[in-house]
């Protein structure tokens, strides 16, 4: 039965995530949006707010370029910024509104276009004018990238999982514990046909490609590509006046939580990603009024194979300083107790920035209508998705069947 | 010759190499960049405090693609120096795996950067294993 107070997610959609060389970021993100509107039975003159994301591409105005595909019909449009958060933000944006009062329904979209994007992030300070002279809040004479310490994604990451091993006194080798990560990723992704990568990899063949920041090689990292999803969200008061097969396919959102990361000792040599995603899943937790053992699956950001491992302790999946025994248990593969990346994570399924936050909400609720094919977790009935930005931001959405 | 100029100005040369935060006087928080205010208390009060020259590795990563320009592989590292924590590259080591252990005890060193068009000398700094450290 609908939740008059509630809201949910009436119409989603996502793009093969990929190569797309013929599409532009409008493209994308106007055959996400309009695939979403017909999902939930609704157009555009219904939808009474927008929220787009979109980081790399198109500058100022994404979201009233989109509405020129789809349907300028006057609505509030805000234009989202939140590094890999973006798309989540996107759609909390649009929960919000509703929560407001402001409208009915609401259209949340995320779009990138990164195939080929290589390094994101890390110096791109020129060298001077031959001479030392020191520049910026730190007084630096040379950009700092690579000379003191690494400020690149992989580099980045790979530190905070070894940084993880290390408070948790793990002795084993943490190459071969994080390439299992992976292995078990690009295993899932083989069940998704909207996945950059379908392949299964060995586990020789995730440790012998190129290494990129030890312990993470390439399949370790999230891909680069191209992707939208989009997302129309509904009130439950509107959403109890529409069709039976509408409410049936409604998924409601027990929990929406946006976060950024708190002042801790450290944060500012390495990014505290812990913090804020505990803080995250504590409240959406408490919002949704639901545990981490009702979870029947969970989307979360693996934006690394290193990344994987802390968040199965921030999203409180284990015991703290438990992530590598609930790995090695098989736990989070898609048969165990309490399946990760069943979509193959951002590792395999891909990794198009903005488009990521709604893309892993898309994986949950079609587990939770029934609706995911051959990969589906049978009787699924809660899960959570989860994203973050560095810079930094934590999405987590918890969703329920209806 | 001309005189020294080090590669940021946390890094202290004289009497003896070491790095300087600026500490919060209200709560503590230690900065290595210069803050408007205190991201921990929002204090505006900061006074300068000197780092150990020692630590310990507390998380690290072997680099082996970066931007251009930038010389690989090198070990990235973040160190524990007396309860401050510290980014830096581990020098004179070997860049694998094997010569490079969680918890290993390093000591602040410092390196040439070259003349610039003034004659002056640019100092980087890293961190090396104490000896034996590895054995």
């Amino acid at each position: 039965m609908t939740d008059r107070d509630a809201i949910y997610i009436l119409g989603i959609s996502m793009t093969r995530f990929g190569k797309h060389p013929d599409l532009d970021t409008f493209d994308l993100g106007a055959e996400a949006a309009t695939a979403a509107l017909a999902d939930g039975g609704v157009t555009m003159a219904d939808v009474g707010v927008l929220a787009a994301g979109n980081l790399m591409g198109q500058g100022l105005g994404f979201g009233q370029g989109l509405q020129k595909q789809i349907g300028q019909t006057g609505i509030p449009v805000y234009n989202v910024s939140n590094a890999c958060a973006t798309g989540a933000t996107a759609l909390r944006t649009a929960i919000m509104a509703l929560k407001a009062g402001e409208c009915e329904i609401g259209l949340a979209v995320g779009v990138e276009k990164l195939a080929g994007a290589g390094l994101l992030a890390g110096g791109n300070r020129k060298e001077g004018d031959g001479t030392w002279s020191p520049k910026g809040r730190i007084g630096a004479i040379v950009a700092t990238d690579g000379r003191i310490g690494t400020a690149t994604m992989p580099g980045t990451f790979a530190q905070i999982g070894m940084e993880y091993l290390h408070q948790h006194a793990y002795g084993g080798a943490p190459f071969e514990l994080f390439a299992k990560i992976s292995e078990k990723n690009h295993s899932h992704s083989t069940l998704n046909p909207l996945a950059a990568y379908t392949k299964a990899m060995s586990l020789e063949q995730i440790m012998g490609d190129h290494m990129v920041a030890y312990p993470n090689t390439r399949p370790m990292c999230s891909a680069n590509c191209d992707g939208a999803a989009a997302a129309v969200v509904v009130t439950g008061e509107r959403l109890a006046s529409m069709s039976d097969a509408q409410q049936r396919r409604a998924v409601k959102i027990a929990a929406s939580v946006l976060t950024s990361d708190p002042w801790t000792d450290g944060c500012q040599v390495l990014p505290d990603v812990n913090t804020l995603t505990r803080s995250a899943a504590t409240q959406a937790y408490e919002q949704a009024g639901v545990g981490p053992n009702d979870l029947d699956l969970v989307e979360l950001h693996d934006c690394f194979a290193t990344a994987e491992l802390v968040h199965y302790d921030n999203l409180q999946l284990c015991e703290p300083g438990g992530a590598v025994d609930l790995f090695e248990s098989g736990a989070t593969w898609r048969d165990g107790r309490i399946p990760v990346n069943v979509s193959g994570g951002l590792q395999s399924k891909g990794h198009p920035i903005s488009a990521t936050g709604i893309a892993n909400v898309w994986e949950v609720c079609h587990h939770l209508r029934g609706e995911a094919g051959d990969r589906q977790i049978e009787g699924a009935r809660t899960g959570l998705a989860h994203v973050i930005g560095l810079g930094s931001a934590c999405g987590v959405h918890i969703l329920q069947a209806a | 010759m001309g005189t020294q100029i080090p590669i940021v100005d946390y890094l202290v040369l004289d009497p003896e190499p070491h790095l300087r935060v600026h500490e919060c006087t209200a709560c503590g928080a230690r900065f290595f960049d210069r803050r408007n205010a205190c991201a921990s208390c929002s204090g505006t009060d900061f006074a300068p405090a000197d780092l150990p020259a020692e630590g310990t590795v507390t998380a690290y990563t072997i680099v082996t693609f970066a931007a251009p320009g930038v010389e690989v592989p090198f070990v990235a590292a973040v160190l524990d120096c007396g309860g401050t924590k510290v980014q830096a590259n581990l020098r004179d080591v070997t860049p694998d795996p094997d010569h490079v252990r969680l918890g290993m005890p390093v000591r602040l060193t410092t390196y040439s950067m070259g003349p610039d068009a003034n004659g002056d000398e640019g100092v980087g700094f890293g961190f090396a294993p104490l000896e034996g450290a590895l054995t």
